[in-house]
């Protein structure tokens, strides 16, 4: 995959939306051109004013408004680094490493596409559908939550495709889990990209090997520096251990040992 | 123009700050952000003869004011490094020292070996000091006799800079440090990680998949301070401080505690171009206060009529 240059830079915060108790959408302008972004890719946030939080927090790439020039990140509300994030007052300047990691594949012109995520892991599938739809190709969302308010920017998502929805409790759309949905059986895709809870991955990723789909999913392995340097952040693959900040996040599902 | 020059027993660096085995990657990973000839040097991942997978996943936790790592040595073998990442990074604009590791002395003189034979690297970092290994690493550098053991050995095959990283799980470094001094040792870099452990209270479990590992960050600068300081007190050859430094001021403090140059470790995962910031910092640190060179820093603490106000080893309190 090729290498994007990465930078060190201060975005400032133009909007921060919270969208349930537990997510926060929040917007950063750039007054230069931000720099090159695909989707899959993430960035290393430095968390200002908050004691227990040492290291960055790496957080995917939501989607990148090119036209305003802003980066949106989706980000859950977890400990006390994304709590103080989520609480940076508008106009206030945030630190962040762009972009870093590998990305997603680009889907073949003959591919029929889904995208499955589930929770913040819908996170990097906005910017990927937009770009797969802008590529002239149908897009098919598939993405899962426990309960209604827990599914996320659903109004983005359908700018960019079709969406369906599972929740566990029923309270909108089919009861369940992603990989239970009966679009899986009134379509055929030839390529699965997912990001979300790793049970959830490795369900598709059961799925999408028993039906010899091609499918590519998204690790949020714990990482400490994000650039290959301090090796904390290993996926244990077919090639050994191996960084999920630069081999990855995004792996294809042959690769990993699950 | 304050003089940054230090010269490290035979080691010429163009300033103190060097970057931290295993904080640094190879130098590459980096690239993006600093420009390597702004520093002194860097010391490379640890090496061992044979390739090595490292500790399971998770191998890092976040802690107040710093991490513990248990990466256990992850590198594909000094064979490896010559054919493969040697040649690309020989190139590079300012010195690189491999860190080497070993389970046995004869796999530390072996590789140390190897290396000697590379016209690029003027150094290495004899690592007996690794928590995070089951063989071998930390069971070298917590005696006298065992580090002795594999320094002499080292040094017999080893014509170049001969650096000994220092643990800091022991009782008194500086016994070490002596040691290490009489089997022939250049200088010696000091402390390496402390073992430490973070427990995940809701699940009842360790945080990482060795349940111990090796802290570091800002929140061991005061222990490696001391260290160093009580340490150059015990040896004349050089001593490369390291342990928590984040900014110009605790490089200085370093200094003045006795360090000839320091490394940034940890902190280059925050700001991965914190290191030439350092060396700046430093420099203008001199500059406010009349040092026409910043080996007038090294060991420049005042002293005078201040006793250290607890015991210095348990030897002592005893």
């Amino acid at each position: 995959m090729q290498n994007f240059k990465s930078f060190i830079l201060d975005l400032e915060l133009v909007e921060t939306q919270a969208l349930n108790a537990q997510y926060v959408l929040m917007k950063f302008h750039h007054e230069l051109p931000l720099p090159a972004m695909q989707p899959g890719q993430f960035i290393q946030v430095r968390v200002d004013g908050s004691p227990n939080t040492y290291l960055r927090r790496p957080i995917s790439i939501n989607f990148v408004d090119s036209e305003k020039n802003l980066l949106w990140l989706l980000i859950q509300l977890v400990g006390d680094g994304t709590k103080t994030l989520a609480e940076t007052p508008v106009g206030k300047n945030v630190n962040m490493i762009i972009p870093l990691g590998n990305h997603f594949s680009k889907p073949e012109p003959s591919d029929k596409v889904l995208l499955i995520g589930g929770g913040v892991g819908v996170a990097p599938l906005l910017m990927l559908g937009k770009e797969i739809n802008d590529q002239g190709l149908d897009v098919t969302f598939l993405l899962g939550a426990r309960s209604a308010k827990d599914l996320l920017e659903l109004d983005e998502f359908a700018k960019y495709g079709d969406v369906y929805t599972t929740t566990e409790d029923a309270s909108t759309g089919e009861k369940g889990f992603v990989t239970q949905h009966s679009i899986l059986n009134e379509k055929a895709f030839t390529k699965i990209y997912s990001c979300g809870p790793k049970p959830m991955m490795q369900a598709v990723a059961r799925y999408a090997s028993q039906k010899n789909i091609e499918c590519e999913v998204s690790l949020e392995n714990s990482m400490a520096c994000g650039i290959g340097a301090c090796l904390c952040c290993v996926e244990d693959t077919v090639d050994g251990h191996v960084c999920t900040c630069t081999t990855g996040p995004v792996f294809n599902i042959k690769k990993l040992k699950w | 123009m304050v003089d940054q020059n230090i010269d490290l027993n035979g080691l010429k660096l163009r300033n103190p700050v060097m970057t931290a085995s295993g904080t640094f990657g190879f130098g590459e990973e980096f690239a993006d952000f600093i420009d390597l000839a702004r520093i002194g040097g860097i010391v490379v991942k640890g090496t061992t003869l044979r390739h090595r997978e490292g500790n399971p996943y998770p191998r890092m936790a976040e802690t107040p004011m710093g991490m513990l790592n248990a990466v256990g040595l992850q590198n594909k073998g000094v064979h490896y490094f010559v054919d493969n990442i040697y040649p690309r990074i020989m190139n590079f604009d300012t010195n690189i020292l491999v860190n080497v590791s070993g389970s046995t002395v004869k796999d530390y003189v072996e590789t140390a070996e190897i290396i000697n034979g590379l016209s690029h690297i003027p150094g290495i970092e004899l690592n007996i000091s690794c928590p995070n290994v089951k063989e071998g690493g930390m069971a070298f550098g917590t005696t006298a006799i065992g580090a002795a053991r594999v320094v002499e050995a080292v040094r017999k095959v080893y014509k170049k800079h001969l650096m000994v990283k220092l643990s800091p799980n022991v009782t008194d470094i500086t016994e070490i440090a002596r040691a290490v001094e009489a089997s022939g040792a250049d200088s010696v870099s000091m402390i390496n990680t402390l073992l430490g452990m973070a427990i995940n209270a809701e699940k009842r479990k360790p945080e990482l998949s060795t349940v111990t590992g090796g802290l570091s960050g800002a929140c061991v600068k005061p222990i490696a301070l001391r260290m160093v300081w009580q340490t150059s007190k015990a040896i004349q050859i050089p001593i490369v401080g390291l342990g928590g430094i984040s900014n110009a001021t605790d490089a200085v403090e370093f200094l003045l505690a006795g360090a000839s140059a320091i490394q940034v470790g940890t902190a280059n995962f925050i700001d991965p171009a914190i290191t030439p910031k350092i060396a700046d910092g430093v420099v203008e640190y001199c500059e406010r206060h009349g040092f026409s060179s910043v080996r007038d820093l090294i060991g420049a603490l005042e002293t005078v009529e201040q006793q250290p106000s607890a015991c210095l080893t348990d030897q002592e309190c005893s």
